[in-house]
């Protein structure tokens, strides 16, 4: 069983505004049947101010309780407050979701941010970009949103809070690509240790080692440096810059758009070099 | 757990089910005063030795095999393990398992595994099954190879309970010199099974499913059958499965086997009524709902009905409300995000399959309990369809 708190319990139980806004000012329907869960919010603007919301939910208990939450907590507010909530809110409300449930959180974000772009006429980006996951339907934009926005660390979180990779699982890779991607926009980030690939370690250290020799200490002997691999755990590749490596104030920039580049190009697409420290 | 207003409904004995009173009566003293170790040369030991010797006999008479194709396991999962991994270390040079797509995780998982496990590469042919949970058996006749190590086929289905034709397929099996297994966990106790009949080289239970405690099974192996051992260790269960024996469950599995005997009749007479009355009933009463599985070639305690428009887990919780326990293969239940592989194998419509609810009953329940539910359940579903978009008012 769920652990729920007694919010979500008694937001399921007793859920507050159920129903459809007549005239309503903005509408944002999103989810299927097929995905197992979706909500239609109906949102009544006037002034700017947001006097009635309403919901219809298909879905499981949180999924009724963060509908629940999410129209008790705009209504009076301004469009532009309403604009700020995040899913990390709807949860709080709640006083925290299960893990595996936080996606019921940003369903009812995205119910919220579709019904406002209804109200202003426009159209939302996220259902634009590439299908990552056939199954549920999630792009790319919106699992790059979400490992930026939740802090997201794994492939496994990924699909706590979007769905992604839930169903069929052929998306994995793609996903742990998407990871790595925007999680290489922040150096200092570290991503969970990743399922072990198909290569066997002896494989990948020898792979790795050639790589080095034949790709990258050519171009780093050139300007006097060098490099030695110290390690090899599992997706982690710890290194030594040597030479006049050391002293050189863009090494941390070989390090990853070079040396990692050329690995992941020629080794496997997920590893990640790090300095011997 | 509950209000304490209502006594619990239990409908969930798929699941698990109660320890029969009968059960904790014979069990308790090997948990007390008689805590030999069966093993031993001492008459102290001895005289549990002989215990268990009581047990594995009533298993057999349940089951109709000798007391020597008994072996007791800890579990279930274990015996199919066992079973499965005995056949394929018999037979190393054939590559090949055939099993079905509607499998217990215990068989599912170890078979999707399965080359991970052994180290070597398998070819696993999983059979499909049709609208209401057959199987088509000339794919079946077609899959049969002399490359097959073994064939694995419940023997009624955990979700629907639909009873598959496990005689016919190990008939087949058998003609062609092919090991066959069943998971019966589920059919063990609920309908008459005589090995003696059979063409059954190996066959799975679980004490739990019987009222007898969690935590003991048996494995069947038909004399003769080629046997590796999946535990090595000492020489308990005749050097097929080493370590000390559950003593006190291995004798309330016996006992629950000799009560299961007798009430074999109530089940499919009494047991089945009640199902059949709380079945037609929520079909009637509820409208767009459906029964997932083959009406007929099914399990007398179990009816797995889809109420479309509405989610399982959302049902279940209020059924909770009312100290009604029962299950659904809804996705959200399950911590997966996809509805039950047994449905979609069945090609149940995802309308449904999301709003699918088990009911297993047991020969503890009652017609109170199955007004009870067929009073709050209209209501249940009422409520939630209000709120779910899909649902439109007439």
């Amino acid at each position: 069983m769920w652990e729920y708190t007694d919010t979500v319990t008694e937001h399921f139980q007793n859920p507050r505004n159920v129903g459809e806004v007549k005239n309503a000012s903005g509408t944002g329907d999103v989810g299927s049947l097929a995905c197992g869960d979706a909500l239609k919010l109906t949102l009544k603007i006037e002034d700017n101010v947001i006097t009635d919301a309403k919901f219809k939910t298909f879905g499981c208990a949180s999924a009724i309780a963060s509908s629940s939450a999410l129209t008790e907590m705009v209504k009076g507010m301004t469009v532009e407050e309403a604009e700020k909530i995040t899913n990390e809110d709807i949860a709080n409300f709640l006083g925290g979701l299960p893990k595996e449930k936080m996606h019921c959180s940003v369903m009812g974000r995205e119910a919220l941010e579709a019904a406002i772009a209804d109200f202003r006429g426009l159209v939302l980006p996220m259902a634009e970009g590439e299908v990552i996951c056939e199954c549920f339907g999630v792009t790319d934009l919106e699992i790059k949103r979400a490992i930026q926005e939740s802090n997201l660390r794994s492939v496994e979180e990924i699909t706590n809070f979007t769905k992604a990779g839930g169903g069929c699982g052929k998306c994995e890779d793609k996903l742990r690509a998407q990871l790595s991607e925007t999680l290489s926009e922040d150096l200092r980030m570290v991503p969970a240790v990743e399922k072990p690939k198909r290569m066997t370690a002896l494989q990948k250290i020898k792979k790795i080692e050639e790589v080095l020799e034949r790709e990258v200490r050519p171009g780093l002997k050139k300007d006097g440096g060098d490099i030695e691999l110290i390690d090899v755990d599992g997706d982690f590749v710890t290194v030594s810059l040597r030479g006049s490596c050391t002293s050189c104030k863009n090494s941390q920039t070989t390090l990853k758009e070079y040396v990692e580049r050329k690995l992941r190009e020629h080794v496997l697409d997920t590893l990640i070099v790090e300095e011997e420290q | 757990m509950g209000s304490g207003e209502s006594k619990v409904v239990y409908m969930d004995n798929n699941a698990t089910t109660r320890v029969a009173p009968e059960v904790v009566e014979a069990m308790m003293p090997y948990l007390t005063d008689y805590y030999g170790n069966p093993s031993s040369m001492h008459s102290f030991g001895g005289q549990v030795g002989e215990a268990v010797k009581k047990a594995r006999l009533q298993v057999a008479q349940l089951l109709g095999c000798d007391t020597d194709e008994v072996t007791f396991t800890s579990c279930g999962t274990e015996s199919d393990s066992t079973a499965i991994l005995s056949a394929l270390r018999a037979y190393p040079e054939k590559r090949h398992i055939i099993t079905t797509r509607v499998e217990h995780p215990a068989i599912k998982n170890l078979c999707d595994n399965i080359s991970h496990i052994t180290g070597h590469k398998y070819r696993v042919t999983r059979l499909k099954v049709s609208n209401d949970g057959m199987i088509d058996m000339d794919e079946y006749a077609q899959a049969l190879s002399d490359d097959t190590a073994i064939v694995s086929v419940m023997w009624a289905n955990n979700e629907t309970g639909v009873i598959l034709p496990v005689s016919d397929m190990a008939r087949m099996a058998k003609s062609r010199n092919i090991l066959f297994h069943t998971d019966a966990v589920q059919a063990v106790g609920k309908i008459p099974i005589n090995l003696a009949e059979e063409d059954i080289d190996y066959l799975s239970l679980a004490g739990h499913k019987l009222h007898a405690p969690k935590g003991v099974g048996v494995l069947y192996v038909r004399k003769g059958t080629a046997f590796v051992p999946f535990l090595s260790g000492g020489h308990q269960e005749d050097g097929r499965r080493g370590g000390t024996e559950n003593v006190a469950s291995i004798v309330a599995l016996g006992r629950a086997c000799e009560l299961a005997n007798e009430m074999m009749e109530d089940e499919n007479t009494r047991v089945r009524a009640l199902r059949d009355k709380l079945e037609q009933g929520l079909l009637t009463t509820i409208p767009k709902s459906m029964l997932n599985g083959n009406k007929h070639s099914r399990l007398p305690n179990t009816a797995n009905i889809s109420f479309e428009f509405v989610e399982g887990e959302a049902i279940l919780l209020h059924m909770n409300r009312y100290n009604i326990c029962a299950s659904s293969g809804s996705a959200c239940t399950s911590g997966s995000l996809e509805p039950s592989h047994v449905l979609r194998a069945m090609g149940v419509p995802f309308t449904a399959a999301h709003g699918s609810i088990r009911f297993s009953l047991s020969i503890y329940n009652t017609e109170e309990e199955v007004d009870f539910v067929l009073e709050k359940m209209p209501i249940i579903i009422n409520e939630l369809r209000k709120m779910s978009p899909f649902w439109e008012d007439d």
